[in-house]
Order: structure tokens, then sequence, then C-alpha cells
């Protein structure tokens, strides 16, 4: 379970939210919304433990955020991740030994995608919305991590992506997973339990 | 340690597939050791006086300039946050970016660096001395620089910042390397020069990876 208690951030003097306070239950959604600049991304970040909070705190499992929670959690950020000069295939391979997935099952993540055929492309020739198939890929090697932390994870996807990754994430629920995402879009993803949390 | 070998042989793939790079780097330190005769005159005692140090100081600038790149890409794409929140040690990571860093410029470079002492007309225990010394030396160079270049990283004109803020770091590397390379040159053993090279490379070992995961933890939050 993932919690937070009077979570303050603040990006450059500015503060963006303050007293936030919500937990994430398995099998729980929770759907960040707010207006550009209103902290979605930078709420994301500090529940993945890249940006330090002004005040308050990140509980998982009862306890602060540290070295082990790494293991259980999955951040896909604005930036895909991936290098021009490798294909698709060993960019997968790549995050997935980074994080300690299975590498074996990369090829199949990528069919899920429907990239399957751009596997062995060199990634700089991919689009903008390739590309992002290519960084949610992770999605489908990464069942066994608990929580995901998705960042506008539809953000340049055509509708048949959109759809394939609302699956995987509906999957991922049922099986007992956590899901805090921020969108503008509002793809229906079904869950027992989805809770909106709107930032000022 | 799967960390460490999946970021190393990732980094060598992608400077084999972009070989420009580590021969840029290759290029200009070359270049620059050959220019000093030309600014200098061809007077053989004063060239064969001066090669260790053009050598070294070759060696810094050749260095520095790769530096500036060592986060920079991982930075913009998003690699770098990925590193950051991946269950692998981040120190595994950054020591295995440093090592190809090494293996891309410092190596080579020492390798190279003999040919160079040739044409200063340096005798043969000279020029081995210059290479042992460079082994040695040029990890030191790619440990603090990398704290250097996380310190820099998405500071505007960092570049040059990173200079100012690393050059004076490598004056020991440079005074014992250099120095190795001139007591072989005067009939000194210049084991004791080495041995201090060996100890600094030891502490910047330590000191090395851990700042630059401290810095590239702040250039993220």
């Amino acid at each position: 379970m993932l919690e937070t208690s009077a979570l303050a951030c603040e990006r450059g003097g500015l503060r963006l939210f303050s007293d936030l306070g919500f937990s994430v239950a398995p099998g729980g959604l929770l759907r960040v919304r707010g207006a550009n600049g209103s902290g979605k991304t930078t709420l994301l970040r500090a529940l993945a433990g890249l940006t330090r909070p002004a005040a308050g705190a990140v509980r998982w499992r009862g306890e602060p955020i540290g070295d082990g929670y790494r293991g259980e959690m999955l951040f896909l950020g604005h930036a895909p991740a991936i290098k021009d000069e490798l294909s698709v295939l060993e960019n997968l391979e790549f995050s997935a030994s980074l994080a300690e997935l299975k590498n074996s099952d990369c090829k199949i993540a990528l069919q899920q995608m429907g990239i399957s055929r751009l596997a062995d492309l060199p990634a700089r020739y991919l689009s903008q919305g390739q590309r992002k198939r290519a960084a949610l890929a992770r999605l489908a090697l990464s069942a066994a991590v608990p929580l995901w932390l998705l960042d506008e994870p539809f953000a340049a996807l055509d509708d048949e992506a959109i759809i394939g990754v609302s699956a995987l994430c509906a999957t991922h629920l049922a099986a007992g997973g956590m899901l805090v995402l921020t969108s503008h879009q509002d793809v229906p993803i079904s869950c027992a339990t989805t809770r909106d949390i709107e930032l000022q | 340690m799967t960390g460490f070998l999946t970021v190393l042989r990732r980094e060598l793939r992608i400077a084999l597939r972009r070989k420009g790079d580590a021969l840029n780097v290759l290029v200009f330190f070359v270049v620059v050791a050959s220019l000093f005769p030309l600014g200098v005159g061809p007077e053989p005692n004063q060239l064969r006086a001066m090669a260790a140090g053009v050598a070294w100081i070759a060696a810094l600038l050749a260095a520095l300039l790769s530096l500036a790149r060592l986060f920079a890409a991982d930075y913009a794409d998003g690699t770098l946050e990925q590193m950051l929140v991946a269950p692998q040690p981040l120190a595994a990571v950054v020591l295995a970016k440093i090592c190809a860093h090494w293996l891309l410029t410092g190596l080579p470079l020492a390798l190279v660096a003999p040919l160079i002492g040739l044409q200063y007309g340096l005798p043969a225990d000279a020029l081995c001395v210059l290479l042992v010394s460079l082994l040695v030396g040029t990890p030191v160079l790619s440990l603090l620089g990398a704290a250097g270049a996380a310190l820099t990283l998405g500071v505007r004109g960092g570049g040059a910042l990173l200079g100012l803020l690393v050059l004076p770091l490598f004056v020991p590397v440079l005074v014992f390397g250099a120095g190795a390379v001139t007591a072989s040159l005067i009939g000194i053993n210049p084991a004791a020069h080495l041995s201090l090279l060996g100890a600094f490379l030891a502490v910047s070992l330590l000191v090395g990876p851990w700042a630059s995961c401290a810095a590239l933890r702040v250039a993220l939050d």
C-alpha cells in the first residue's frame, strides 16, 4: 500500500501543492488531474522518490520509501528513455535488465504493443507515437511489479495503442496491482476502486 | 554486478555505433600534442624535456572534451531518470559509465601516447614510463571528471564550468604523471611518482562514484 501524509512539493520556490494525503491500496487506481503546471509530474516524481518533498512523507507498506521500494515500483516519465543508436528490442532489453525484469519476454512485450515488426529497427527512425509504444512495452514485462507510476501514458498514442495500454493497466489492477497515473485524457480503465485527486 | 555489466555493455555498444565520438577525442589529443613543436621550434633537447608535460596536458584537455558528454545524453532522453529509480544500485551504474568512458578515451590515449613521445624523441624507457603513467592516471581523470560532469548537468554553459571545476582537481595527476617521465629522463627511478599516482587512483575510486551519485540525485531532483 502506498500512502502519503501532509505531502507538499515546491518547484523553484513556488509551492505547487501542500497537505496532500491519500493512499492507494492493492487493486486501486489513482488518477491525478490538474491544469498544466499544477504539479502532476512533480507529485509522480515525488512518489517515485526522485523529487524530495518540501514537507510530508511518502510511505510504502508503512515504511518511508527507501532502497527496497525501487524494486517494487515502475516509473515511466515524460521522457521515453530510448536511445537512438540502439534497436527497439535492445532498448527494451536494457531497461528490462536494469529493472531486473525477465529479458526473455521482450519480444512478446513488443508484440503486445503492436511494434514487433520494428524490433530490429534503430530507434532513431521511430515516430513519436512508436517511441512512446516502445517505452510502454515495459508495462507488459512488469506484471509482477506491484506499483506503477505513469506520467501521461496516453500522450502521443493512437486509439489502438490507448486501448492496448488501458487493457494492460486493467489486467494489472485486477491482479491486485496499484496504479497512479496522470492524464489529460479520460481513458476508461476498468477498476474496482478508482480515486481522483485534482491539483489546484 | 548485473547493473554494472548491463550498463557497460550498453555503453560500449552505443560507442561502437557512434565511432566518431571516441575517434574525435583521440584525434584531438594527437593534434594538440603535435602543435607544440610547431610553436616552440624544433630544438631536440627542449622538445624531449617538455614531451611528458605536453602529452599529459593534451590528455587532460581531451578527457575534458569527452567528459561534458558523459551524462548529458542520458539526462536528455530520460535514461538517467530510469537509472535512478532502478533497483540496481546507482553506484554500480555510474561506475560502469565511468569504466566505459575510460575504455573509450583514457585507454586509447594512453596507447597512442608513446607515438607522441617518439615524435618528441623520448628514449625507450621514458616511453614505457609515459605509457604506464597514463594507464594509471587516466582512470583518475574519468573518475573525478564524472563527478564534475554530474555537478554541471543541466547547467547552461556547463562545458566551461566543468573545466573550471575539474582541471584544478587534475593537478596532482598532472604533476606526478609528467613527473614520472621527467624522473626517468634524468635517471631517477620513477616508481615513487607512479606509486603516488596509484594512491591517487585508489582515493578517486572511492570518492568519484560516490560524489557522482550524490550530484546526479541533486541534478534530477
